[in-house]
């Protein structure tokens, strides 16, 4: 099993994962498709650092989750302040962002 | 078994990632997506990085999917809009993510680096542990480490920021109907008219219900009758 099928398919992955940021219309949606683009990322570090046979594309790997984690907070933030200010939950409904 | 495991695992990663995009309830993409990250974790314990497994299992298909099943479950009856309707931008975007991957692999399989054929070099048996994982990144990683801390309590108070009650932005209009009647957080007092007043004055009249008025005008002309 070489390492290049595990490298493709994170490109599928994060391939699958920009076309749903593109073409959906649900915030949530889109943050979860921002995952499947992260995760992608991830499964390619873990690749390459398996293919190097050292530790750092894993740590790398665990920053970018926490990365993922972060955004994930700020992004569900956002869309229960759209929720309470009665703005679409469409991301074509954000016109404007106020404090 | 190595290769059965591994079309498995892809098989199922691409089937959630497909799942999430396509599934129009956002439950339901919630959950493909779930499944897609206990697929990826199969895919970790193949390249040998265990903790990193274990970490994905518990972080995000634990802790992080519960986040989005509560918040999907917070908006509710949310009618999705679909897919972008009208635009360019819904019928190029799959030819953009096929761009995107055609581009990828031309540059990860034309890349001509030779480790990528083989299955890496022979590790021995501790590689992937935490104690590798966690000596790394408390000796060689300690500034990532801890700018990562910080960006983590950025973020949580960055989201009580974002998600908190508003009281004196909401119009009357924009208040939602379900939460008419909830006691506001800071209000401290059902902002209902009295029952006991025969004759509600008209400063009360305008506003019952509403959490974001304040109590001290709501009630103020009570007690001046």
């Amino acid at each position: 099993m070489s390492i290049t099928w595990f490298v493709v398919l994170s490109a599928f992955i994060f391939c699958i994962g920009a076309a749903g940021v593109v073409t959906r219309r649900n915030p949530l949606v889109v943050l979860l498709s921002l995952e499947l683009m992260l995760n992608g990322g991830n499964l390619a570090l873990i690749s390459f650092s398996r293919m190097l046979g050292n530790h750092e594309g894993q740590v790398f790997a665990l920053i970018v989750m926490v990365v993922a984690a972060c955004e994930v907070v700020i992004g569900l933030g956002l869309i229960v302040a759209m929720y309470r200010n009665r703005i679409p939950i469409d991301v074509d409904g954000v016109k404007e962002m106020r404090g | 078994m190595r290769e059965v495991l591994f079309f498995i695992a892809a098989l199922g990663a691409i089937g959630g990632a497909m799942g999430v995009v396509l599934l129009r309830n956002a439950f339901y993409s919630v959950l493909s997506l779930v499944a897609h990250l206990v697929a990826l974790a199969l895919l970790f314990l193949l390249l040998t990085a265990e903790f990193l497994a274990a970490a994905q299992l518990v972080v995000y298909a634990g802790a992080v999917m519960v986040l989005y099943v509560f918040v999907v479950a917070y908006i509710g009856g949310v009618d999705d809009p679909g897919l972008r309707q009208g635009g360019a931008v819904t019928r190029l975007g799959p030819l953009f993510a096929g761009g995107i991957l055609i581009e990828l692999c031309i540059a990860v399989i034309g890349s001509g680096l030779d480790a990528l054929d083989g299955q890496g070099p022979h590790v021995a048996a501790g590689f992937g542990s935490p104690a590798e994982v966690g000596r790394l990144l408390l000796e060689k990683f300690l500034v990532p480490f801890e700018a990562a801390s910080f960006l983590l309590l950025l973020a949580a108070v960055g989201a009580i920021v974002l998600a908190r009650r508003r009281t004196g932005l909401l119009d009357e209009a924009d208040e939602l109907p379900e939460r008419a009647g909830e006691v506001p957080i800071g209000g401290g007092g059902e902002p209902h008219v009295p029952e006991e007043d025969p004759h509600p004055p008209a400063g009360t009249a305008e506003g019952p219900g509403d959490p974001t008025v304040e109590r001290g005008d709501d009630r103020e002309p009570v007690e001046a009758t």
